[in-house]
């Protein structure tokens, strides 16, 4: 069982989050990692801190942290690890969405319980045959007496395994509604041990096997209010993954400078030799851009200002890219102890591809940033 | 004081300079205009008018067009609206 060493009183800023994850990720990420699970004891000490409650309001027992805020604790933990940090992701993610558009009884029902961490929460909207293409969702909501009847699978489910909460995109009549669908005998995660990277994230297929919900577990209405709806939510995860991404790259940083400080070569240090330089720099200088974006994304969040979505666009696609070069780096500084599985860096290495991929490949952020000019030219 | 169709166009024309808009044309048919920039969109009216748009208004009617968009501020804004 995991024991926190020290009470951390505070969720809300940057210096108390990368003392967690000093203190109490670090040291146990890479085992995370091999096990392919965090252990519950692990995620309930998380939880007991707030970091689960952090984006949600303080009237439902959340931290209420602002964007700038909760961007930090997110790349503190995506230094530590990716898969912690992705449980977190797609739980904010949730409760973002029941705070802006669930009902009054949506909101008490299970904001509480999120901000808490009694439950986790997991979302549901990708595809085998359908990735994330919402026109293609195959997953259906049928009305019934008294509720709905889901029935489908879902893809990729972060979180998916020991999730006691889904929200699920599916087909009703002729557009696509959000539901709120609690875990239970009818909902059956086939976990995905497999992964390239964040292995540790409890991804899961979720097969919906004609689950009854009723009434009220729909969120929102149909139809444009659930394509808002699900550009909002990807927004939070999209920026969290950028936030994530600059802690992986400082990850490498921190690893790299250690490694090439200690090990000699020639009876110099490798630090010494221009081309680690060179490495270490190009990391170094990718932190500080990365989290630049980061930080201009936050403040246009806090500010409501629409600007924040392109600006999240560009924070993930260059931090993303960025944390996917710095582990290339770290590797070949580490050599032969950092081509093995084990080593942090390797870990670094799986997990940043997979952040060029999650929440908008690196093409789509390509192809949406590039849109953005081509209306302003009119071509 | 702000003049919701007059923001709501410029805040259009500033992403879409080539477009012609008048106030009745439907912005989805200009070719341009995706689910990000609707969601930008809805962030603006949000932020400019200091209005939280409710679920039930959240329609592509209420944004197909500059003079729609400024009727549902009106009607957000309208202390009458909010009393009936």
């Amino acid at each position: 069982m995991t024991q926190l060493t020290t009470p951390h009183p505070s969720v809300l800023g940057r210096e108390a989050a990368r003392d967690f994850v000093d203190r109490e990720l670090l040291p146990v990420a890479d085992r995370f990692d091999a096990d392919r699970a965090i252990p519950r004891e692990f995620r309930e000490a998380v939880a007991g801190l707030g970091y689960f409650g952090a984006n949600i309001s303080p009237t439902f027992g959340g931290a209420g942290a602002s964007a700038l805020a909760w961007g930090a604790i997110h790349e503190e933990f995506g230094r530590g690890c990716s898969s912690m940090r992705s449980l977190l992701t797609v739980h904010a993610m949730v409760a973002w969405a029941i705070e802006r558009h669930g009902s009054a009884a949506q909101r008490e029902e299970w904001l509480p319980r999120l901000a808490s961490g009694e439950i986790q929460a997991a979302f549901c909207l990708s595809e085998h045959e359908a990735g994330s293409d919402t026109a293609a969702i195959a997953t259906t909501a049928r009305r019934v007496a008294g509720g709905w009847r889901i029935d489908g699978t879902k893809a990729w489910t972060t979180g998916g395994a020991v999730a006691g909460l889904f929200l699920v995109f599916a087909q009703c009549d002729d557009a696509i509604a959000t539901f709120l669908v609690p875990a239970g005998p009818a909902t059956v995660p086939v976990p995905v041990d497999d992964l390239l990277g964040t292995r540790a994230s409890f991804v899961a297929d979720i097969v919906f096997d004609d689950v009854l919900v009723p009434d009220e577990a729909r969120l929102g209405p149909r139809g444009f209010s659930s394509a808002f709806l699900l550009t909002s939510i990807l927004d939070v995860g999209r920026f969290s993954v950028a936030s994530g991404s600059v802690g992986i790259t400082q990850g490498c940083l921190d690893a790299s400078v250690e490694h090439s400080t200690r090990r000699s070569i020639g009876g110099r240090p490798l630090a010494d030799y221009q081309l680690t330089q060179a490495k270490l720099a190009d990391m170094a200088t990718s932190v500080v851009a990365g989290r630049a974006l980061c930080e201009r994304a936050a403040s246009l969040k806090d500010a409501g200002d629409p600007a924040s979505v392109t600006g999240t666009w560009m924070a993930k696609y260059f931090t993303a890219r960025a944390a996917a070069q710095a582990a290339t780096d770290a590797v070949q500084l580490h050599g032969a102890a950092g081509c093995r599985d084990s080593h942090r860096v390797a870990r670094y290495y799986r997990d940043a591809k997979v952040m060029e991929i999650i929440e908008g490949s690196n093409e789509v952020q390509q192809l949406v940033i590039a849109g953005n000019l081509r209306g302003a030219t009119g071509r | 004081m702000t003049e919701p169709a007059r923001d709501i166009r410029d805040f259009i024309l500033a992403r879409y300079p080539h477009v012609q808009l008048d106030d009745d044309q439907d912005i989805f048919e200009i070719g341009f205009i995706n689910s990000l920039f609707a969601t930008e969109l809805v962030m603006y009216v949000e932020s400019t008018f200091s209005v939280l748009i409710p679920n039930e208004e959240l329609t592509l009617d209420n944004f197909r067009s500059v003079r729609a968009a400024a009727d549902l501020v009106q009607r957000l804004t309208d202390p009458r609206e909010a009393v009936s």
